[in-house]
């Protein structure tokens, strides 16, 4: 019925480190996915890894071996740039199998660019123009009240996303509607594709001063939390802490980091998208507990 | 003689979705805050629960419905063409037109008819844009009793649909034996002189201006195109070899809408000379409703006088 035997209790140590392991084996899939399609994004996948392996592994209520159960919770990519973590995610999960990762970008592959709910079952929603899927994640909370279902709806919006009027737009809305069946997680990892010129050229920064964001969403009525996205921990009593019911919806701040993971991505906004050489590539699958030439790492 | 006048789209609008929602519970209803002048206040009169106030934030509106539609609903949008389709056009091609996601973009102050707002609300090419969008199809219903027959058939469609809806009183066409069906064109007046190819609250115009012609000695044959997109192809192309000479009337640009997909169909399956009457490359300017449909060249004698003319120039 639930995602796992026992995922009300307590984080223990043994279940802290096998999700850390998860969001460990989502970094090692995002980086060798799109070393083998010769592109995509990284950055921003690496900087969500954390927050996905606590939905799809404790938070969330899903029944991987039937996507469309109507009761399930939803979750939506707002920023639908970062399909390779979610994907990569959900066959860890068992909603698709791992080696299809390999048609990541690829012609007739369920796994687009961006997600595409048609395509790949499991999705709840079609994102990838950003600002959109907080409206969808709004439209689906209310449509669970109207429809009388328990269910809850999770959106993971980047922080530059949280440029797009849309996103306030959705706030206003969300909250009008006091919609505590919503919760929108911000991947706050306080860089995006270019943004302003920073301290040097290897340094851009975002618009908004430390802070902002968790102002902003509070001024709209939304209840805020807000966690290391790197520390499974506080990422788990976090999220589970949504589960409260105050009136309204909620909107987690994720503090994270860029290339989270590997060590010359982390902070460097050029890693948002770009082509991995293959010394590159060995290090961050070194780093990441999975040398290239390794049984597993071999496999595919 | 001139076709009567029936009742105004938007009070059709408001009282048959709300009598569509008494009988299906899937039906809700969207307002971007103009539920006072789409008439969607007569939805939410009936039915208060499944009126959703979305206030004045329309690319959030069309988002917010499309996961509405993934929860079973079937929304209904409650806003004027401007805000219904061109500001919220990514949302619609994203959420709506590339998931297939059955919302019913109902379209207000369709054409010239917006209350003197002028060139902001006046969106004249509307059928360009929704036409050349994968996905979604674009009905344009010629008066209250098609209108409604329109509204009852989009809740069963299983997709998206874009349908225009005027915000005043216009001409009737049709009487309660008319059935509208999806994708089918309608002769609506036999001649075969020239075929005259219109749609919306337009066709009206264009029968009585059929009258003035045949006064005239000119027998026009009249077809009413109420789905743009997809377009009856036999049908254009039958009106076309009915006398060799088409004309499309459309109160909408002629770049790209009714005429531009007739001109698409018959050049490819029976290239036929066509000229297209409408509104140029321009945009339009505020003023009564007679006033612009005279300005335009859009009332029966002005579509009379074009089609004369354009007849007469061989």
């Amino acid at each position: 019925m639930t995602t796992l035997p026992g995922m009300a209790a307590p984080l223990d140590a043994d279940e802290q480190a096998r999700l850390e392991d998860v969001a460990r084996r989502i970094r090692v899939e995002v980086i060798r996915t799109v070393n083998h399609a010769r592109g995509g994004h990284l950055g921003g996948p690496l900087s969500a890894a954390d927050i996905l392996a606590a939905l799809y592994f404790r938070i969330l209520r899903i029944r991987p071996d039937e996507p469309d159960w109507p009761d399930r919770d939803r979750l939506i990519l707002s920023k639908g740039h970062s399909s390779i973590g979610l994907y990569a995610a959900m066959a860890l999960r068992g909603y698709l199998p791992l080696e299809e990762l390999a048609t990541f970008d690829a012609v007739h592959s369920r796994l687009q660019g961006h997600p595409d709910m048609n395509l790949l079952p499991g999705l709840d929603m079609s994102t990838g123009s950003l600002g959109m899927g907080i409206s969808a994640g709004v439209g689906i909370a209310l449509g669970a009240r109207l429809t009388g279902r328990d269910c809850r709806t999770f959106v993971i919006l980047g922080d530059g996303e949280c440029q797009e009027g849309e996103v306030w737009e959705a706030a206003m809305v969300g909250a009008r509607y006091g919609l505590d069946n919503l919760v929108a997680i911000v991947d706050h990892n306080k860089l995006q594709q270019y943004g302003w010129p920073g301290a040097s050229a290897e340094h851009r920064r975002p618009p908004e001063e430390p802070g902002e964001l968790a102002a902003k969403w509070s001024a709209f009525g939304w209840r805020v939390l807000e966690m290391d996205g790197h520390d499974m921990a506080a990422v788990v009593a976090t999220l589970e802490a949504t589960t409260r019911p105050e009136g309204r919806p909620v909107a987690v701040i994720a503090h994270t980091v860029k290339g989270r993971g590997v060590s010359f991505m982390e902070d460097r906004y050029y890693w948002h998208t770009r082509i991995l050489q293959p010394e590159e590539y060995a290090q961050a699958m070194a780093e990441l507990g999975e040398p290239v030439g390794s049984a597993e790492g071999e496999a595919r | 003689m001139t076709l009567p006048m029936g009742r105004a789209m938007r009070e059709v609008f408001g009282e048959t979705v709300a009598a569509m929602a008494d009988e299906d519970p899937r039906i809700v209803m969207l307002d971007g805050d103009l539920g006072s002048s789409t008439k969607a206040e007569i939805f939410e009169r009936a039915h208060p629960e499944r009126f959703l106030p979305m206030g004045i934030a329309e690319q959030n509106m069309l988002g917010v419905a499309a996961g509405l539609a993934t929860m079973g609903l079937i929304p209904y949008i409650s806003t004027f063409v401007s805000f219904a389709l061109i500001r919220p056009l990514d949302q619609i091609r994203v959420l709506i037109a590339q998931t297939g996601l059955p919302v019913k973009i109902t379209a207000g102050y369709a054409g010239l008819f917006t209350g003197m707002a002028g060139k902001t609300h006046q969106v004249v090419d509307d059928v360009s844009i929704a036409r050349a969008m994968p996905g979604i199809v674009v009905v344009s219903p010629a008066d209250d009793i098609e209108a409604a027959q329109v509204l009852r058939w989009s809740a069963e469609h299983p997709g998206p649909v874009y349908i225009r809806l005027v915000r005043d009183a216009t001409q009737r066409l049709f009487d309660e034996s008319y059935a509208f069906r999806f994708g089918e064109a309608v002769v609506v007046r036999e001649g075969g002189d020239v075929t005259l190819l219109s749609t919306g609250a337009q066709t009206p115009r264009v029968v009585d201006a059929a009258d003035l012609l045949a006064d005239a000695g000119i027998q026009a044959h009249v077809v009413h195109l109420p789905t743009i997109k997809p377009m009856d192809v036999g049908a254009v192309v039958s009106a076309a070899e009915r006398t060799g000479r088409v004309i499309t009337i459309e109160e909408h640009t002629v770049i790209g809408g009714l005429g531009g997909a007739v001109a698409e169909i018959l050049s490819e399956h029976r290239p036929t000379r066509v000229d297209r009457i409408g509104l140029p490359d321009i945009y339009t300017e505020s003023g009564p409703n007679d006033a612009l449909l005279d300005l335009y060249g859009l009332s029966a004698t002005r579509v009379a006088e074009q089609v004369r003319r354009t007849l007469d120039a061989g």
